[in-house]
């Protein structure tokens, strides 16, 4: 009985009904949207350390410490046998690690100067544009970022200074061939790419690396020979732990984008169960118990909830859709300030985020309007006929 | 004659909390209303006609003394008790009509069968039934704001004998009518207190209604100050 007088009051609302969904709706899409921005935001630049850097993971020369560049002069050494087997089957590729300085437009900067194979596609990174160039002496990919802090473009030379093997400083040309745009800033800032033969030589460390990084899915070396095995789970630590850690400020703009939408729902409902105090009245009068009002009102609620949600679906989830495959644009280069973000946001909707966020807001919708019906259903009927406030 | 009680009030107050001091909205009421009867509560605004009709109706509560409706005390009955005895038994009609403005004719007039769980094919039926009895059978589709004042009385007309109640509490129900339409409602009333057996309370002031009604109880400053039986009422009571 209550649920056909709550459809029918609902249906019969119409304009009332509609805002009511509207806004609910829309509150709905928002926080899906948000939260999946948010996820997908993560989520992208994990794929992006992953696509660019990680790949499957990586052999370590036991002293290679990322964090620290003062160890880099000793964090090198000639492959382990059976990792170079997989640097020579192409599922691996060799990288040596140095500190250099460089000196664009004469200031003196700090750098590190990784060698890298030019052929290698196992990361994402244009390193073929290393190649190719026999008459120049140091060619040099930079990222974006790195061009800018550096005023350098494409053909400027500049000079580079290292310690090669035997502790001794050399200094040469390099020619920037590439600027890569890369979304992954520890590729880019403060880095110079320079093919890994030339890095060898200009170094003293023939045939040596400081690590190695290999394909997915390429076969588990056991024989390391000292050489540290970092697989993903150990190199997308720290990322995780930005994740990790930055998960309670995603549940603070989840509380806060709930709220907003409880308050934007509230309003309406409470517009609504207030104007309908007359209404409430007249029910009492014809014998309907306070209990059954408040259920009523709170079931118009529920049914306002569900008709959000599938008018969510069908007005709110093309667009929802469509961010979902294109993405949005941003824009501004987050790179530069550090952050790993991309051109091009994708939100990622998990079945969790879809399930938690209907099931919360229809609990917000249906308390936001059990407490106003509850308070006008306590008003004595006379006052509600004559359509009194409620206070 | 206890058994034709419809409703027994001895020594009611009423009073309204006013600030820090209480408004005696009823002063000392005694009344008894039979089975059947026509009958209205006159006087000026603030008599406390309304008042009455509401605490008879179990809308509001007596500060002191005994009120009974339908042979239920209203005094120490809780709220569902209330509802429920409204539900079953009484029927209200308002001055400004009050009906569900979402719902249509058919609709308004069925909400009583709905709350008292009347079965949906027998309430067709009886709601179409109801609303022929005022007159309205060609708008049962319509809604309130399609509707004139008129209309709009008869639907709540409807609505108050649809579930045939043994009371039937009209407050100023001629109010905001025309004459015409005025005399029309009072014809449907008194026809249905006659077939129905119903008995009528009104609230009023309006002098147009006066010739139908058979018992007139005047109000003045929350007091009987009169209590007439009419001879000469426009009501039938051949019957």
């Amino acid at each position: 009985m209550m649920i056909k007088i709550a459809i029918k009051n609902l249906l019969g609302a119409r304009l009332r009904t509609i805002l009511n969904v509207f806004v609910t709706a829309f509150s709905f899409f928002l926080i899906l949207f948000m939260s999946a921005m948010y996820d997908g935001m993560l989520q992208h630049a994990k794929q992006v350390t992953m696509d660019t850097e990680i790949a499957g993971g990586a052999y370590w020369h036991p002293e290679y410490d990322p964090l620290d560049p003062m160890r880099f002069e000793d964090a090198h050494s000639t492959l382990p046998s059976e990792i170079q087997s997989l640097v020579d089957q192409n599922t691996a590729f060799p990288v040596l690690v140095s500190q250099a300085s460089i000196y664009p437009a004469g200031r003196i900067m700090p750098a590190i100067m990784k060698g890298i194979k030019p052929d290698q596609n196992i990361v994402n990174m244009p390193t073929n544009s290393l190649s190719g160039h026999d008459d120049i002496s140091i060619p040099v990919l930079i990222g974006k970022g790195m061009a800018s802090d550096t005023k350098l473009e494409v053909g400027d030379t500049f000079t580079i200074r290292w310690l090669d093997a035997d502790r001794t400083y050399d200094a040469d040309e390099g020619t920037v061939v590439h600027i890569m745009d890369i979304e992954n800033f520890k590729l880019d800032m403060g880095h110079i790419w320079i093919p890994l033969d030339r890095s060898q030589s200009m170094l003293s460390m023939e045939e040596e690396a400081t690590y190695v990084t290999y394909k997915k899915g390429a076969p588990q070396i056991h024989k390391t020979e000292g050489w540290i095995h970092r697989d993903i789970n150990y190199l997308v630590q720290d990322m995780e732990a930005i994740i990790e850690a930055d998960k309670p400020g995603a549940q603070v703009m989840y509380v806060i984008l709930l709220a907003l939408a409880a308050m934007g729902i509230f309003n309406a409902q409470v517009l609504s169960i207030f104007r309908r105090g007359r209404e409430i009245g007249t029910l009492m009068a014809l014998g309907m118990t306070r209990t059954r009002v408040v259920g009523l009102f709170t079931l118009e609620g529920g049914l306002n909830a569900l008709l959000a949600a599938a008018a969510t679906l069908i007005f709110f989830g093309p667009i929802l859709y469509h961010f979902g495959v294109n993405g949005i644009p941003l824009p501004i280069d987050y790179t530069e300030m550090g952050m790993i973000m991309a051109k091009r946001l994708v939100p990622i909707y998990t079945t969790g985020l879809v399930v938690s966020t209907t099931v919360l807001v229809s609990i917000v919708v249906l308390i936001v309007s059990y407490i106003p019906s509850r308070r006008i259903a306590r008003m004595k009927p006379t006052d509600s006929l004559r359509g009194k406030a409620v206070v | 004659m206890e058994n034709s009680l419809v409703v027994t009030i001895k020594n009611l107050v009423k009073q309204f909390p006013v600030g820090g001091d209480y408004f005696t909205a009823l002063k000392d009421i005694n009344l008894n209303i039979t089975k059947g009867e026509f009958t209205g509560l006159i006087g000026p605004s603030g008599s406390g006609k309304t008042t009455l009709l509401n605490i008879i109706g179990g809308l509001d509560s007596p500060t002191k003394g005994k009120v009974s409706a339908l042979g239920n005390s209203l005094n120490d009955t809780s709220h569902n008790v209330r509802a429920r005895l409204r539900r079953k038994h009484m029927g209200f009609i308002f001055q400004s009509y009050n009906l569900l403005p979402v719902y249509t004719v058919f609709e308004n007039v069925e909400l009583p069968l709905i709350l008292n769980n009347v079965e949906m094919k027998k309430r067709k039926a009886i709601v179409k039934e109801a609303v022929a009895s005022v007159g309205l059978s060609n708008k049962l589709d319509s809604r309130p704001n399609m509707l004139s004042g008129g209309e709009c009385q008869r639907t709540a007309i409807a609505r108050a004998i649809v579930h045939q109640p043994g009371l039937v509490l009209a407050d100023e129900p001629t109010a905001n009518l025309d004459a015409e339409n005025s005399h029309h409602i009072m014809k449907i009333l008194t026809d249905l207190n006659q077939k129905l057996d119903t008995s009528f309370i009104f609230a009023t002031h309006d002098e147009k209604i006066m010739d139908y009604l058979r018992r007139i109880i005047h109000l003045d400053d929350g007091q009987i100050t009169e209590d007439e039986f009419i001879k000469n009422s426009k009501v039938d009571t051949s019957k």
